[in-house]
């Protein structure tokens, strides 16, 4: 496409680090949400993993705790254009979770549901083998509720829409289903390298 | 059936859209009227991305509300002229009439208006644009009995549309200026609650800020969490 007149730009030097038609948002961490914020008690939360599993299981806020703790340094990426580098989460390996519940061999896609409603679908590659945590900790303090406290799901290296907000269940499925967003325009999969933003990219 | 049911959605992909005119209606916002190639039907509460070029091909792009009726011959964008705003600040200060930006639209099927659920807007600043979508298409569709829109704005020179939203019906609330009907401040649940008897769906538009007020407001006024739509933007803390 033709240069836009007068447009040079003024963003440069950290291009290798930023996905295609990303822009660095530094210190501030935009909120985007489709409903309202919902307020959960950690009392009362739990997170299950059903679906083709062997075990369906459900971890209290206490129980999950007591998981091997695993933690994320990196970026982010959200696909109305801003990356966030350096942060860090902490919460559990999504593959911790998924040794408990034991998928079955036609598990192929997982459906994260939130509390809210929501829900995000992905291919079971992209959320084992070190990819993908349950988080409840951003940069050493409790996640706040408007960034998915007191938990979310958390898939850096796609689209951040994929990283549900309030996750309070995985649901494994033999077929893909696409999610809120995915039946919304938006693309199945989301991999910000690959600009896969909406439907047709 | 309502005509709107016409708007199917689908696959978008990069056009080239044309400035047919540009104004800056209030100090903070540039509007852009664009004649876009291969246009493609939308509805309203729907966006358009907008990405620029420069000569070594960096791009930077950003989506905008669509604040025209799809039966508008152009696209309207209202943007706002945020202080270091890549983006924001060209389409205000360098672009004219004639130029062409790159284009790509409509994106969203979300916060979108069916123009047939009777539904509340409750909008502030920029925020204003996909509620001024709905209201001209609702006058279009002869269906602005189903829609009610409260706009929040800081002064009546600060808040886009103002005039239009106040002939379309639509309750103007400003928070630092006191006007004939009310005095300065946020709307408040006891504005809110006369009008949602039969309201089935709320639309909330504007920054962080105004979306976490505005939520919590609709939740105290008893509307379900279900039935509130939410479209935030800017940058927060």
């Amino acid at each position: 496409m033709p240069v836009t007149r007068g447009f040079v730009g003024r963003r440069r030097g950290q291009e290798r680090r930023l996905p295609p038609g990303q822009y660095d948002t530094g210190g501030s961490w935009p909120v985007l949400t489709a409903e309202a914020t919902p307020r959960i008690d950690t009392e009362k939360w739990s997170l299950t993993v059903d679906g083709l599993v062997e075990r369906p299981t459900t971890w209290s806020w206490e129980e999950i705790h007591a998981l091997p703790d695993s933690s994320y340094f990196g970026d982010i990426h959200c696909v109305t254009t801003w990356s966030k580098f350096d942060v860090s989460f902490r919460g559990v390996s999504v593959d911790e979770l998924l040794a408990a519940a034991g998928p079955l061999p036609e598990a192929a896609f997982v459906l994260a549901h939130s509390s809210t409603g929501y829900t995000t679908n992905l291919p079971m590659s992209d959320v084992v083998d070190g990819k993908a945590w349950v988080v409840w900790d951003y940069g050493g303090k409790p996640l706040p509720r408007e960034h998915g406290g007191p938990a979310r799901l958390l898939v850096p290296h796609l689209y951040f829409w994929k990283s549900a907000k309030w996750v309070s269940r995985l649901e494994l499925m033999a077929a893909d289903r696409p999610g809120f967003w995915e039946q919304n325009g938006y693309h199945d999969r989301g991999d910000p390298w690959l600009e896969q933003r909406y439907q047709g990219d | 059936m309502s005509a709107i049911d016409e708007v199917q959605a689908v696959e978008t992909s990069w056009t080239t859209g044309r400035v047919i005119e540009k104004s800056l209606p209030t100090p903070h916002t540039v509007r852009l009227r664009m004649h876009v190639e291969a246009r493609l039907r939308h509805r309203p509460g729907q966006h358009y991305l907008v990405r620029l070029r420069a000569p070594d091909d960096y791009t930077a792009q950003r989506s905008y509300s669509i604040a025209s009726d799809d039966d508008d011959p152009l696209v309207e964008l209202l943007v706002e002229r945020l202080p270091d705003g890549e983006v924001s600040e060209f389409l205000a200060d360098v672009v004219e009439v004639g130029d062409e930006l790159e284009m790509r639209g409509p994106i969203g099927r979300w916060f979108t208006w069916d123009v047939r659920t009777p539904a509340l807007c409750l909008v502030g600043g920029t925020g204003v644009v996909p509620a001024v979508s709905m209201l001209r298409t609702a006058r279009r569709l002869g269906r602005s009995d189903l829609l009610r829109v409260v706009a929040v704005g800081r002064d009546p020179g600060m808040l886009p549309y103002a005039d239009e939203l106040g002939r379309a019906g639509a309750q103007l609330a400003y928070t630092r200026v006191d006007t004939d009907t009310r005095p300065a401040g946020a709307p408040t649940a006891a504005e809110i609650t006369p009008l949602l008897p039969g309201v089935d769906l709320a639309y909330v538009c504007g920054s962080a800020r105004f979306a976490a007020y505005a939520e919590s407001l609709l939740l105290d006024c008893g509307v379900s969490p279900q039935a509130i739509r939410v479209e935030r933007f800017g940058p927060t803390g």
